[in-house]
């Protein structure tokens, strides 16, 4: 009891502020990749050859922008686009300069888990829906995403962590998170209490964040 | 209701183009149960598919109560195509949405206000018998009652045209038959003309005025299904009507019965027209004629028979019997051995 004590006294305050700093950057960057990233995989669904819109050209060039962007590892990309962060936020450091890379990285992974849990979804139930008169805009909505949306949880589940992992490396350009706390005491100083500590942190986060998603889309799946 | 004028249709397949309909007309008057049959692969769907543009033809006009589809802005077509309603063969419900949902959805997204959407929902579960199941997703429901909930779906934008592509084709007999009852419902009790695709000649037979017979992208015979079924033309047809009636014959046997009469297929409408006129026969002319094989089953308003016998006698006095067989309005058509089956065609 009285280590445990004395630990927080030590070190609580700098746990709280990284899991603070952590939730923020994970919290941030998803809600913009989302933003970003869905679109993108209607788009990628809507224009893919012999689709509703099928556009062998826009389907092409979005397929290519987004292998390549995937295949740049997070450390790199977040050098790699400073001056890209810099002239979006105006600073390429702290939470803020770490939010564009995060999103650069993640919004082209979103987008490819939409497509591939848009696939999934009935042609048939769409061609009802034409059959019925509803417009596209609406049939993307209420059949494309809504009959997807057990897949598009899981596929979100699996990004954030994605997105937890990266915010790790956030700390080399002062982001602050969960991970640079580990690295900076943990590695640097050697102070290994600190570091288990926020490995655990990190475990319980992304177990618990992978079991929420399961359980939401095991209860929106309805078949 | 429904005019097709010269449509046709080719696809871009793997192994060069696919001629899907080549110069198809069809026209279905209102009020009409129009069935068109055929084979797998023969453009059926392809066929109803262009009747809301669901697939667009590269030639020929579609033309819906006197309005040309295929001249539409993408608005009006969306308001054309409330106005035929649809059903398939997978029967295509949300499965994330429950029953009413799945009917309330569509209503609400072409613009109708909440107490409609409520009013339209409930009057068409009742309609098609399912509103105790309202509150069920589409994974709690038997095929019969998905498809129940794709007729209320289609019925519930009040249509004047419903297309089925293969409606019944996933379903077991029983629930064929029962969902073929509520098709003839709808189609007599609220006036909706139906244009239907099958396979099946149980579906014409049981509800279809009409019908058309498909093969490689064309219509190959069409008329009033009472019609088709005493004197189909086209071989195709007769193996589709015999599918119906298959009066399996050994050719052996038919040879030796041809040395010492006549075998002939007789159909005749209504329940007792046959065996009497038969008895007749008997009486007035030098023939006994032995029944091979016989069948009645249900139009969708008269029954229809067909009897396989064996005129024994002259030639000269079957001829004047065939004669006056046809007096009493039933039809005689000679049996032939043919190579490759033993029916009678
Ligand atoms: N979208 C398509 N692309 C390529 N070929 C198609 C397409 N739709 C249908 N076909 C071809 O057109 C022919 C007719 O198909 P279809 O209308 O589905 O026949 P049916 O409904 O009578 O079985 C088939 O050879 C089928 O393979
Ligand atoms: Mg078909």
């Amino acid at each position: 009891m009285e280590t445990i004590n004395e630990f927080l006294d030590l070190w609580g305050a700098d746990l709280w502020t990284s899991t603070i700093q952590t939730f923020q950057m994970v919290g941030i960057s998803l809600a913009i990749s989302i933003l970003i990233g869905l679109p993108l995989g209607v788009l990628l669904v809507l224009t893919r050859p012999g689709k509703a819109l099928g556009n062998k050209y826009v389907y092409n060039v979005l397929n290519v922008i987004i292998n390549v962007i995937r295949s740049v590892p997070f450390i790199i990309l977040l050098f790699f686009i400073l001056p890209f962060t810099k002239f979006i936020v105006g600073t390429s450091i702290g939470v803020k300069g770490v939010i564009v890379p995060l999103v650069v990285y993640t919004a082209p992974y979103i987008a490819r888990l939409m497509e591939s849990a848009l696939l999934e979804v009935d042609r048939g139930v769409i061609e009802a829906y034409e059959a019925m008169g509803i417009k596209t805009r609406h049939i993307i909505w209420y059949v494309l995403i809504r009959e997807s949306r057990s897949s598009i949880v899981l596929g979100l589940t699996i990004a954030t962590i994605g997105l937890i992992g990266a915010t790790a490396m956030a700390g080399l350009v002062g982001g602050g998170g969960l991970g640079d706390l580990a690295y900076r005491y943990g590695h640097l100083r050697y102070e290994v209490d600190v570091m288990y500590i926020t490995v655990i942190l990190l475990i319980i986060l992304v177990q618990g964040l992978q079991s929420l998603g399961n359980y939401l889309a095991a209860k929106l799946k309805k078949d | 209701m429904i005019e097709l004028t010269g449509i046709t249709k080719t696809f871009t397949g793997k192994q060069g183009p696919i001629h899907a309909l080549k110069d198809v007309s069809l026209s279905v008057k209102q009020g009409e149960i129009y069935g068109v049959i055929g084979y797998s692969g023969a453009g059926k769907s392809t066929l109803i598919r262009c009747v809301n543009l669901l697939e667009a033809p590269d030639q020929g006009s579609v033309k819906v109560k006197d309005v040309e589809l295929t001249a539409l802005s993408p608005r009006k077509l969306r308001e054309a195509r409330s106005n035929i309603g649809m059903i398939f063969q997978g029967f295509n419900l949300l499965k994330t949405a429950t029953v009413y949902d799945n009917i309330a959805l569509p209503l609400k997204l072409t613009g109708l206000n909440k107490t409609v959407v409520k009013e339209r929902v409930e009057k068409y579960l009742n309609i098609v018998g399912l509103n105790e199941k309202k509150n069920a997703y589409p994974s709690e429901l038997s095929g019969g009652q998905k498809q129940r909930v794709a007729i209320a779906r289609a019925l519930s934008h009040e249509p004047e045209v419903l297309l089925s592509d293969e409606a019944t084709s996933a379903l077991d007999p029983d629930t064929t038959e029962a969902i073929l009852d509520l098709l003839l419902k709808i189609n007599k009790e609220l006036g909706i003309t139906i244009l239907l695709i099958t396979h099946e000649m149980n579906v014409i037979q049981r509800i279809c005025d009409k019908v058309a017979v498909m093969e490689n992208g064309e219509v190959i015979e069409e008329g009033k299904t009472k019609d088709i079924f005493t004197s189909p033309q086209h071989s195709t047809t007769k193996r589709f009507v015999n599918s119906l009636f298959s009066h399996d014959i050994p050719d052996e046997m038919l040879t030796n019965l041809n040395k010492t009469g006549h075998v002939a297929t007789l159909s005749f409408f209504g329940e007792s027209s046959g065996e009497p006129a038969l008895a007749l026969v008997s009486k007035k002319f030098d023939i006994f004629p032995n029944i091979l094989s016989g069948s009645i089953t249900r139009l969708k308003d008269e029954s229809f028979g067909q009897l396989l016998v064996h005129l024994k006698g002259e030639s000269s006095e079957i001829k004047n019997a065939v004669q006056f067989l046809k007096e009493q309005d039933v039809h005689v058509e000679g049996v032939k051995i043919s190579g490759d089956n033993q029916r009678v065609s």
